[in-house]
């Protein structure tokens, strides 16, 4: 499989769908011809319009429309204009922590992930031997850190009795109950975050590759050290792959939920401390049945990440880098 | 790939390559030492796991697996199969589908093609969340609360679009000339398809069958929300509920059981990890 060229070209995926859409033609269609492809074109496409249509974009409308009910499975639906919104932002203590809990994760949680994801992928990136080995040491755990036994792992490994405890407790500190404490449990789902490097850590390692040779043969010629070529090339070409990561990753973060289900035990406890977005509309809609107010929420969760991630693409005029020569 | 051992001059090069190997391994360590703790756990008798945060487990004991086992009301390999068919399913309609609406993006031309491209792009950021309730309320009208059509049927009209985006991309590396070349023999469209295409496609459909059977294998939210029957139980939503039934004690029992649940994980992991790693790589995504 081969790389895109440059690496704006891997970063470019969201930005610019239409650039990629028109693949190169051979030659001028006839008509007939062109017909007929269109007619299979449609064919290879049916399971995904039913899917759009049947999947995706009718129940998205569905939920904007019970968004403004007061649905609940049992009982027809009530117009109710724009209460549930208002519900949410102006009387729902609950629904305005889990906006504070969730938003410092993300805040938090992304930063850290990528920093340590691409210093570990500029150690591995210098022809180190072993390095298929390292990185998927690096890699494993976040392709487990969904998981359900992973958050049950957490919870017990931050337990009161837990081994960080038990660590801690060589050096004399005191135990501390990390998830049972409101003060420290969120920290302890941000740790886990971090734990999944991984992931973004392999894509670095894709982008540093495509930095050409030359250019630190060139630096080096001038002679730049190693700090000045860091700060030079490679971060400069890196931007793109960073500024990636960073718009996927806080869409993902920002709808994380088994780890806050699992390791609060379903409430988003201690005093909603880890009381993520998502598990409050869970609990909203399927717990309390209230299906229109989780609907809202739902809408209003779409429009915080369409509006993160256009910040995100407003700021990367500032700081990423995309060369005019590729 | 291969060049790796000619890289460019280094950032870290002074540090000798023994300090830098141990430091590695070191970060490795510290990395997977909750994993290697939960695998040396579920052999240490019950009274041991917290007493004791080293690896070495001074008393050893398969107590732990058959208690498990056992632990809810059918035995944990009844769970597991259940996981089972439902990935599988998954994975199956993830490639049938994905890879039926990729051909079409990346070799054919119809009406609209960048309008319904950009949406399928879109489709990949969309929220889960904002579809879930009516797509609920719509499998409860249907009666498939408590059957796994609500999890699979999706997979069968691609609305996982990551893999249709992953497998056009790749699909274009491919030389047009082969499509040509098959055109000139007579061969449709669909002849093309199978022929041709697919089977040159095997490493992108890797991918995505590894990803799919992961993600699938992993997703405690869709199949908390539709499986609560303890006949239908998936693995991750049977490993909730014995959680939450056996309270602070059987840690022993739960590390067993949640070490048995990613068992699966960590073999796709070893034997397909070059597909994941050059499928993130490609897409940028994951």
């Amino acid at each position: 499989m081969t790389l895109s060229p440059a690496p704006a070209g891997t970063a470019e995926i969201p930005v610019a769908p239409r650039e990629k859409a028109d693949a190169p033609r051979p030659g001028p269609l006839k008509s007939s011809r062109g017909r007929s492809q269109a007619l299979a074109a449609y064919l290879f496409l049916a399971p995904w319009f039913i899917g759009l249509f049947a999947i995706t974009l009718g129940p998205m409308i569905a939920s904007l429309y019970l968004s403004f009910t007061d649905y609940s499975l049992l009982s027809d639906a009530h117009w109710v204009g724009l209460d549930n919104y208002e519900k949410m932002f102006t009387q729902d203590d609950r629904f305005m922590a889990s906006l504070r809990v969730t938003t410092t994760y993300v805040v938090v949680s992304v930063p850290l992930q990528l920093a340590f994801a691409l210093a570990l992928a500029l150690v591995l990136d210098r022809g180190l031997r072993g390095l298929p080995f390292y990185r998927s040491i690096f890699y494993l755990p976040s392709l487990l850190g969904g998981s359900v036994a992973i958050s049950i792992l957490w919870r017990k490994i931050f337990g009161t009795d837990g081994i960080v405890n038990s660590f801690l407790g060589l050096f004399g500190y005191e135990g501390h109950g990390w998830v049972t404490s409101p003060d420290t449990a969120l920290w302890t789902l941000i740790i886990l975050h971090v734990w999944t490097f991984g992931a973004p850590m392999v894509i670095f390692l894709a982008g540093l590759r495509q930095i050409p040779r030359s250019l630190y043969e060139a630096a080096a010629v001038d002679g730049a050290g190693r700090w000045r070529k860091f700060r030079s090339i490679t971060l400069p070409l890196l931007t793109p792959i960073i500024f990636f990561n960073l718009v996927l990753e806080v869409i993902k973060s920002f709808q994380s939920f088994t780890q806050s289900f699992i390791v609060s035990g379903g409430n988003g406890g201690p005093v909603d401390s880890t009381l993520f977005y998502t598990l409050y509309l869970y609990i909203k809609g399927f717990k309390n049945y209230e299906m229109g107010y989780a609907a809202g929420m739902a809408w209003v969760l779409l429009l915080i990440i369409a509006a993160l991630t256009a910040v995100n693409f407003l700021m990367s005029r500032f700081w990423v880098f995309y060369g005019d020569d590729k | 790939m291969a060049t790796t051992s000619k890289r460019v001059p280094a950032l870290f090069r002074p540090a000798p390559r023994l300090v830098r190997h141990l430091l590695l391994i070191a970060a490795g360590l510290l990395m997977l030492y909750p994993l290697l703790w939960m695998v040396s756990s579920s052999f240490k008798p019950e009274e041991l796991i917290f007493r004791e945060p080293g690896l070495m487990p001074t008393s050893v004991t398969a107590g732990n697996y058959t208690e498990g086992w056992g632990a809810l009301k059918h035995s944990f390999g009844y769970y597991l199969w259940n996981s089972a068919v439902l990935t599988a399913l998954a994975v199956i309609g993830n490639l049938a589908a994905c890879s039926l609406a990729a051909y079409a993006f990346a070799r054919l031309e119809f009406p609209l093609k960048k309008m319904w491209f950009a949406i399928m792009l879109g489709s990949i950021m969309l929220p889960h969340h904002v579809t879930v309730v009516p797509q609920y309320i719509v499998f409860a009208k249907i009666d498939w609360i408590n059957t796994i059509w609500p999890i699979v049927a999706p997979k069968f009209l691609a609305t996982d679009a990551f893999f249709i985006f992953l497998m056009v991309q790749f699909i274009r590396t491919l030389p047009r000339e082969l499509d040509e070349a098959a055109a000139i023999d007579g061969a449709g469209q669909w002849r093309t398809f199978t022929r041709v295409i697919m089977p040159l496609c095997v490493p992108a459909l890797a991918t995505t069958a590894i990803f799919t059977f992961i993600w699938t294998w992993n997703d405690f939210f869709t199949q908390n929300l539709y499986l609560t029957n303890s006949d239908n139980l998936t693995v991750p939503v049977a490993l909730r509920q014995f959680m939450d039934s056996s309270g602070e004690s059987s840690w022993g029992p739960l590390f067993a059981m949640s070490i048995i649940s990613l068992g699966p994980i960590f073999g796709f992991f070893l034997a397909g990890q070059k597909y994941l790693i050059r499928g993130m790589a490609t897409t940028g995504l994951k």
